[in-house]
């Protein structure tokens, strides 16, 4: 069946009530039964929740073939504890396990000989990078993946799409009973916002920690009431590549005139007021923007009212000089951020489910005025795609909230070259729909800005504004690349689907098929 | 174009693909392709012909594309000159002159470049670059030595070298051969473009030089990083009063003109006809800047 953006979802996939993507806001005001975990009361004091090894943890929660299982990804390239649990897992013979994560990558690449041997067999999560990506791709895994964004992950384990059968939770810091924080350890990674949802949801809980602290280890992000099992390891993670000390900001030229243009952009927006919102993505361009905007809220005396999302410390420091009146945390990328989170007064941690699920009471992306994200490709109709690469079509990418807060944000902004080594990023169509067009306002290059026809508003507020690059048709831009690097080549792929883009609403918005 | 702005002359290695497709995303006024040092020796030939094909197929949006050749010592210049004026080059740049006859040798094949590939004679422009001591002490016949030439430029690194010193951040080295150079060049009615800057990340230095070889009276400068392109556009960009002044030189001497007066006074400062030149400059300088607003 051939979905709102034009893409053909191929109907065998569209089995037990799994619907085609039909518009940003479809399920607005939809009514739905929340799932519920199975729970083990604790009900005796003096039970020891601390258990001597991960396999004792995942014998007591009777961990079985054909399970779910869940991670976060707050320790990033540096995290120890996905293949820490899924050796032990496939040395104790169980297979057919299914991995729910917020995000896996590189660090995860030792996972892929287990994809293969049939311990590892499903796949949810919001990015997929390194020698997973290209497994799944190849086909290696054996069920079909699912790529949620985040607020889709979350929305999809509390409306019970996906149940999880144990979570296992990294955490810097926990007591004995399994109050655990991102914080107060040697691996710190500020915040434990993935999990939150997974500890609620999930019927077996488990805490996996390098750093026990006395009880009670307030305030916890991940809480006692939620947790079955505490086991202590010797590193749950590189503390190295968990949070840097310096996130260094782009120096790269080109990109600094894409966020010089962005924050241009944003500024001559109506939406540029005391008290507007703000979220960046984490790549280059997008994190420079912030550095943009600092003297345009100086001049005309602008406080940002809030931001979410990764926080990086050029945000703390507009928190600390009183131009950003409260932070809203769900992941940190830097030493900084992870100081300050729930220490500054009005730096919080949030939930993923506060953050971006679609099906919750009102999640905060919908509340952003201002997203600032990237992409790898971006097409004529605005669709964005975050997750295959423009010369292979292997999964090497992280929706991640990409497609939350282009759906929240007033005004959502996309900031990327024109082209990425010869490749064209502005183009005819993207290889995999990630981000559909509709929730795209604005894409700035180095070379023109091009606003979405359906915002006649924004083309107003700006077409008389003196730009660092000029605005142009997405059409134009799309001209301009193929001028200099020539109509990309489609990409041929075998029919097998590897993977489905769920949109965040569970919707199906685009297939991942078999590379050639 | 003989006379236009020509504030940053951005170096790029004609054979990086990467590079060579769209450096006007920088704004720079002008964009060297170098041939020369950039380029391995072994790999010539391949960087003439991916220079070729840039020039034949890119569209530049009307910045001046300079190539800058081979020396005129080496087996590569002839065909270095081919490649670039087929292509369509305005404006060569020959590097280390040291006399009038240099600049006759490489006219020579340029004129040659033109009839071959049916360029119309005289169209592609030179500048000589002048990089030794004898080449400072022989500016100003090298810089009236050709029709052709729309400048010449100091290079510091091969002079610094035969000086036997070194460059220092006040770069009082320089001074005497920059001196010289601009001298000569604005006694030969022709326009003058300072050194590279190779510490990239050193901006307050580079930004003192950059005011430094303004002061001096240099057009412009070679870069070699495209931050340091906004850097010098905004240290040569008049100022308000610089553009006030000047606009209200052109309206009154324009009055006076027209009665026939070609001296008086404004503001207490004496005017005159020859001043309106300078004016008309700052007043194209604020709008390539992107700061004037009035209607001259």
């Amino acid at each position: 069946m051939i979905n709102k953006v034009g893409r053909n979802i191929p109907d065998e996939l569209l089995v037990n009530g799994v619907e085609v993507f039909q518009g940003e806001y479809h399920f607005h005001n939809k009514e739905y039964t929340k799932a519920s975990p199975t729970v083990r009361a604790f009900v005796a004091p003096g039970q020891d929740k601390l258990v001597s090894s991960l396999k004792e943890a995942i014998e007591k929660c009777g961990l079985e073939d054909g399970m779910t299982i869940s991670f976060h990804h707050h320790f990033r390239d540096g995290d120890y504890i996905v293949n820490m649990v899924v050796e032990t897992i496939a040395a104790m013979g169980i297979k057919d396990i299914t991995i729910c994560a917020s995000s896996v990558g590189s660090a995860h690449d030792p996972i892929v000989k287990h994809m293969e041997s049939g311990v590892i067999t499903g796949l949810s999560t919001s990015g997929i990078r390194g020698k997973i990506g290209e497994a799944v791709s190849k086909g290696l895994l054996r069920k079909v993946a699912f790529i949620r964004s985040h607020g889709g992950r979350v929305r999809a384990i509390e409306s019970g799409d996906i149940h999880i059968d144990v979570a296992f939770i990294g955490a810097p810091s926990s007591d004995v009973y399994g109050n655990a924080r991102g914080k107060g350890g040697k691996s710190d990674c500020g915040v434990l916002s993935y999990s939150v949802v997974d500890a609620k949801y999930a019927d077996k809980v488990v805490i996996i920690t390098d750093c026990l602290v006395e009880f009670p280890n307030f305030p916890p992000s991940i809480q006692q009431v939620d947790v079955d099992y505490v086991v202590k390891v010797d590193e749950i993670g590189d503390p190295k590549k968990i949070a840097s000390s310096i996130l260094r900001f782009t120096e790269d030229p080109r990109e600094l005139i894409i966020a010089e243009a962005a924050a241009q952009v944003l500024v001559n927006t109506p939406y540029f007021k005391d008290g507007f919102s703000f979220q960046t993505g984490g790549g280059g361009p997008s994190l420079a923007v912030t550095r943009f905007l600092r003297p345009y809220m100086e001049k005309q005396d602008i406080k940002m009212g809030f931001a979410i999302g990764g926080i990086t410390k050029p945000m703390l420091d507009l928190l600390n000089d009183g131009l950003i009146r409260t932070i809203l945390d769900a992941q940190d990328f830097d030493l900084a951020s992870v100081e300050s989170v729930n220490s500054h007064p009005r730096h919080f941690e949030i939930s993923t489910s506060q953050y971006a699920n679609p099906f919750n009471k009102g999640s905060f992306v919908n509340n952003l005025d201002f997203g600032i994200l990237a992409a790898l490709e971006i097409d004529t109709d605005f669709n964005v795609n975050v997750v295959t690469g423009s010369d292979d079509g292997i999964l090497r990418g992280a929706p991640g909230g990409h497609v939350d807060i282009a759906a929240g944000s007033k005004c959502t902004i996309l900031v990327a070259p024109l082209l990425r080594t010869r490749i064209p990023t502005i183009r005819e169509k993207v290889t995999t729909i990630t981000t559909p067009g509709e929730s795209v306002d604005v894409v700035v290059t180095e070379v023109g800005i091009a606003i979405n026809p359906k915002r006649q508003d924004l083309m107003d507020a700006l077409q008389n504004v003196k730009l660092l690059v000029p605005l142009r048709t997405i059409e134009d831009l799309k001209n301009e690349a193929y001028a200099l690097a020539g109509a990309p080549e489609e990409i041929e792929f075998e029919d097998q689907v590897v993977a489905l883009v769920e949109y965040r609403d569970g919707t199906i918005i685009d297939v991942v098929r078999k590379i050639k | 174009m003989k006379n236009r702005l020509r504030r940053t002359m951005m170096f790029l290695n004609a054979h990086k693909a990467s590079l060579v497709k769209d450096p006007y995303v920088y704004k720079p006024d002008s964009i060297i392709f170098d041939l020369e040092d950039a380029v391995a020796e072994n790999q010539k030939d391949s960087a003439r012909i991916a220079l070729y094909n840039a020039l034949k197929s890119i569209d530049y949006k009307g910045i001046e594309l300079v190539v800058r050749i081979n020396g005129l010592d080496t087996p590569h210049f002839k065909e270095d000159i081919r490649a670039a004026v087929a292509g369509g080059i305005h404006t060569v740049r020959v590097p280390k002159t040291e006399s009038p006859e240099d600049i006759f040798t490489a006219e020579k094949e340029i004129e040659k470049a033109e009839q071959e590939f049916g360029v119309e004679v005289g169209k592609t422009l030179m500048m000589g670059a002048i990089e030794t001591p004898l080449g400072v002490i022989k500016a100003y016949d090298i810089a009236k030595s050709s029709q052709r030439l729309m400048g010449i430029s100091f290079g510091a690194g091969d002079f610094v070298r035969t000086m036997r010193t070194t460059r220092s951040q006040e770069g009082l080295e320089l001074l005497a051969a920059r001196t010289q150079v601009v001298l000569a060049a604005r006694a030969a009615g022709i326009m003058c473009f300072d050194t590279v800057y190779t510490d990239v990340d050193n901006i307050e230095g580079f930004i003192n030089e950059v005011k430094l070889i303004k002061q001096l009276g240099f057009d412009g400068k070679s870069i070699i990083n495209p931050k340091q392109i906004p850097i010098i556009h905004q240290i040569f960009a008049p100022t308000q009063a610089e553009i006030r002044a000047a606009e209200k030189s052109i309206r009154t001497i324009n009055e006076y003109a027209k009665d026939g007066i070609g001296v008086f006074t404004v503001d207490g400062q004496m005017l005159d006809i020859a001043m309106l030149e300078g004016a008309k400059r700052m007043i194209e300088l604020a709008k390539a800047s992107g700061i004037y607003e009035g209607d001259l």
